[in-house]
């Protein structure tokens, strides 16, 4: 048994011996009738930009992509939103006597440098500065899991506007769980951390369950549940919260930090990378759930049939997929992904819960995770780069506020500017399409026209 | 009880006038998700202009001292429906000249509109909100303001106190008695006229309504329109009612709640005005509940249960979701709305 084990192994180390010994001799000799690897190169490279076998250049190819217009249409968007974001700098300094046209500049640069701007009154530099990274991802973090939340619903053809009130939901069931369950060791922490993130989890996706349910067995309309919800949910953790003993009595209406309970999310190396900030395994957690989003979705029957449902709710019934569970486990889904977000932005350690005004305002972080999702045209691994560039976009709209007469609600015009060119996405990418049917058709007339000189 | 009644108004009468406004967008076809951005624009240009007329040099103070302030309400009410109006054509715009997904279009005005008036009220008054309350008297000497006056926007007919047309003609808003003539009235135009019809079908089917000569894109731009005016009208009667008219780029989500009604009442305006009365009663309950005595035996009856104020604030999104749940499968949206106008298709 060990023997053949051994043989085994010898021999696949021999076969990758003389493979990769093969591949250096490809180098400078050609093997087994290929030719040698610089050549090759030399045809990949040519085979980007000019047609050969008959197939178009490649790069062709990939801008021919449904994917490579999506990302083009969404840049196209963004940069539409700064050119925006710049003439409304130029106006503002116009009509101010305060701001002169450095100021504009100055304005223009801080909004591009965002969290790379290290400058300050006297001078402007761009830097890596680790407290400002750390803290900016953490605020990343929330906005890609109400993001996913908002696409996946999407995906399904809901619009989930409830993510404010899921994200309540989760936070107030983690948060719950986190502060009342005593745990004096690390190994202790630890389960009470995880079993306080399952709870919050748990709590969002039933919460989430109430629209899917509503639209699924009683054909109501999601976006008024989901409304209703909001409200219920938001009053709910004031009520739940006031008066308790999770209060911190140095703070009125804020709650404990976890950390006052040795609760926190697992650092995962991200405090050594981002020392002294607030950075988490959060952001770590976020992207590989953004991951397993997708291959859900585009890897699996199950994703197929909320795509299906999604698409037409009526066909995918016709084919025998049960639609009404589609869509209330989409829902559910999509509350899990929202209540993960709050529970991992507030069990951070260091972020405090202010309890006492959710009865009257909803937490803005679950109605950006609508732009997040629309910018990213609702794909998974999309919605992390379009989650990093809207809260990239609010530090930097904090910082211009340090102009005078400029504000922070730049950086939301320039995001609402984004998303109201998101809606043209659609016919952005017919635009950049027909730019290349057209010279298709050029190439596809002109062989007849030169056989008739012929 | 007069009380009671009133703060129902307050409450009920701008939800009722923007599920109006959601009407007419989404029988004309227009999915109009942006309700909460048009209340948010009116409300700031509402009190963005009683803002710059109170200042000295318009002598705005004066007229409104001699008790002719109302002249300056309706004014800035018509203001605020011009700008709900001309901020509602870029969702039109999107929707039908350029065939853009009128959800997103609609999210982005949701958007758009927070951030332009935060801005710009930030650029002017260098705080997060317009006070458009009682202006300060810039004259020489006394304020000739009547005292106990709380905003120079309601009418006071203090004669009629203790009377049965006291909750009616006492202490109310002249805009109250507009919007119920305005409901009314659009309401009727929406379904007894030739317009309505042709509005209607073109939110129900608008291959055939064009097949019969009506202007689609036409009727969605009126439509969108109409939806606009109205909804920033209720936006500014929004802050009247509630922040005594203090613009802050904010309306607390009452678009959205009047987008709720709107499905509530499903697209019709009976049923907005039956779902506006139930929510505005119950929100009027959640907030005087700790001094509503309703036998008038002077005890708070709701007081004694003990329940906190959070309950009461939960009962009316709670009571609309019950209603919701029998009713759900009668609701039938019109059936175009969202779907970009192609003359092409069947």
């Amino acid at each position: 048994m060990l023997k053949r084990f051994f043989v085994a192994v010898w021999l696949w180390l021999k076969g990758a011996g003389i493979a990769v010994a093969k591949w250096f001799k490809n180098w400078f000799v050609k093997v087994d009738g290929k030719d040698i690897i610089p050549v090759r190169i030399g045809r990949w490279f040519k085979s980007l930009f000019v047609s050969t076998n008959n197939q178009p250049p490649q790069l062709v190819v990939l801008y021919q992509k449904d994917g490579t217009k999506s990302v083009l249409s969404s840049l196209l968007c963004v940069g539409a939103g700064i050119a925006i974001g710049l003439i409304l700098l130029i106006l503002v300094a116009l009509f101010s006597k305060d701001l002169q046209a450095n100021n504009v500049f100055r304005g223009f640069f801080i909004l591009i440098s965002g969290v790379f701007y290290t400058g300050n009154a006297a001078n402007m530099s761009v830097g890596f500065d680790a407290f400002q990274l750390g803290n900016y991802l953490t605020r990343v973090t929330p906005l890609i899991l109400t993001g996913l939340s908002v696409a996946i619903a999407f995906k399904t053809g809901l619009f989930n506007i409830g993510a404010p009130g899921q994200y309540l939901m989760g936070t107030m069931a983690s948060l719950l769980v986190a502060m009342s369950i005593p745990a004096t060791t690390a190994t202790a922490q630890f389960f009470v951390w995880l079993l306080a993130l399952v709870v919050g989890v748990v709590a969002g996706m039933l919460w989430g369950c109430i629209p899917g349910a509503f639209k699924a067995l009683l054909n109501v309309n999601e976006v008024i549940v989901c409304i209703m919800t909001n409200w219920i949910a938001g009053n709910i953790v004031t009520w739940v919260f006031s008066g308790s003993q999770f209060v911190n009595p140095k703070s009125p209406g804020f709650l404990y930090k976890t950390n006052h309970f040795g609760i926190q999310n697992p650092r995962l190396g991200m405090d050594l990378l981002f020392p002294g900030s607030w950075a988490d395994g959060g952001i770590v957690i976020a992207i590989v759930v953004a991951v397993m989003v997708w291959v859900m979705l585009n890897k699996t029957t199950f994703g197929f049939e909320l795509k299906a449902c999604g698409s037409n709710r009526h066909a995918s019934k016709y084919a025998g997929m049960n639609d009404r569970r589609n869509i209330i486990l989409s829902m559910a889904i999509a509350g899990g992904l929202s209540a993960l977000g709050g529970a991992l932005y507030f069990m951070n350690g260091q972020t405090e819960f202010q309890f006492s005004t959710t009865y009257q305002t909803l937490p803005s972080v679950g109605f950006n995770g609508i732009p997040v999702a629309l910018l990213a045209s609702s794909h998974p691994l999309g919605v992390v780069f379009s989650a990093a560039y809207i809260a990239f976009l609010e530090v930097a709209g904090t910082k211009v506020s340090s102009f005078a007469d400029y504000n922070e609600y730049i950086s939301d015009l320039i995001v609402a500017v984004i998303i109201y060119f998101a809606g043209f996405s659609k016919l952005i990418k017919d635009l950049l399409s027909t730019k290349r049917r057209k010279s298709k058709q050029v190439d596809a007339v002109q062989p007849t026209t030169q056989s008739k000189e012929a | 009880m007069v009380t009671l009644i009133q703060s129902t108004l307050t409450y009920m009468i701008p939800l009722m006038i923007v599920a109006l406004a959601g009407v007419f967008a989404e029988r004309s076809g227009i999915i109009n998700i942006a309700l909460d951005g048009m209340m948010i624009i009116g409300a700031f240009v509402g009190a963005l202009f009683v803002y710059i007329l109170q200042d000295k040099q318009f002598g705005i103070h004066l007229i409104i001292a001699n008790g002719q302030g109302q002249w300056v309400f309706l004014i800035v009410m018509l203001l605020a429906a011009i700008a709900g109006a001309v901020f509602s054509l870029l969702l039109s715009f999107s929707a039908i000249k350029l065939k853009a997904d009128q959800t997103i279009g609609g999210t982005a005005l949701n958007m758009l509109a927070p951030a332009i008036s935060l801005f710009l009220i930030n650029m002017i008054a260098s705080r997060p909100y317009l006070a458009a309350d009682l202006p300060p008297w810039l004259g020489e000497g006394p304020s000739p303001y009547q005292s106990g006056t709380t905003s120079w926007f309601i009418i006071q007919n203090e004669h009629l106190k203790g009377t049965v047309l006291e909750p009616f003609f006492s202490k109310m808003y002249i805009s109250t008695y507009i919007t119920i003539i305005l409901f009314v009235v659009l309401s009727v135009v929406l379904y007894k006229t030739s317009f309505g019809l042709r509005l209607r079908a073109c939110g129900e089917h608008p291959q055939a309504a064009d097949s019969v000569g009506i202007n689609v894109n036409r009727m969605r731009y009126v439509g969108t329109l109409i939806s606009g005016a109205l909804g920033g009208f209720g936006g500014f009667l929004y802050v009247v009612y509630s922040a005594n008219g203090a613009a802050g780029g904010d309306v607390q989500g009452a678009g959205f709640l009047a987008l709720a009604i709107m499905i509530f009442g499903n697209w019709k305006p009976k049923g907005i005005a039956l779902g506006s009365l139930l929510f505005g009663l119950l929100k009027c309950i959640s907030v005087l509940y700790n001094q509503l005595d309703i036998n008038g035996d002077g005890v708070a009856l709701l007081a004694n249960i003990g329940l906190p104020s959070y309950f009461y604030n939960i009962l009316p999104f709670l009571a609309v979701l019950i209603v919701l749940a029998f009713t759900g499968k009668k609701s039938r949206a019109p059936k175009a709305e969202g779907i970009p106008y192609d003359k092409g298709m069947r």
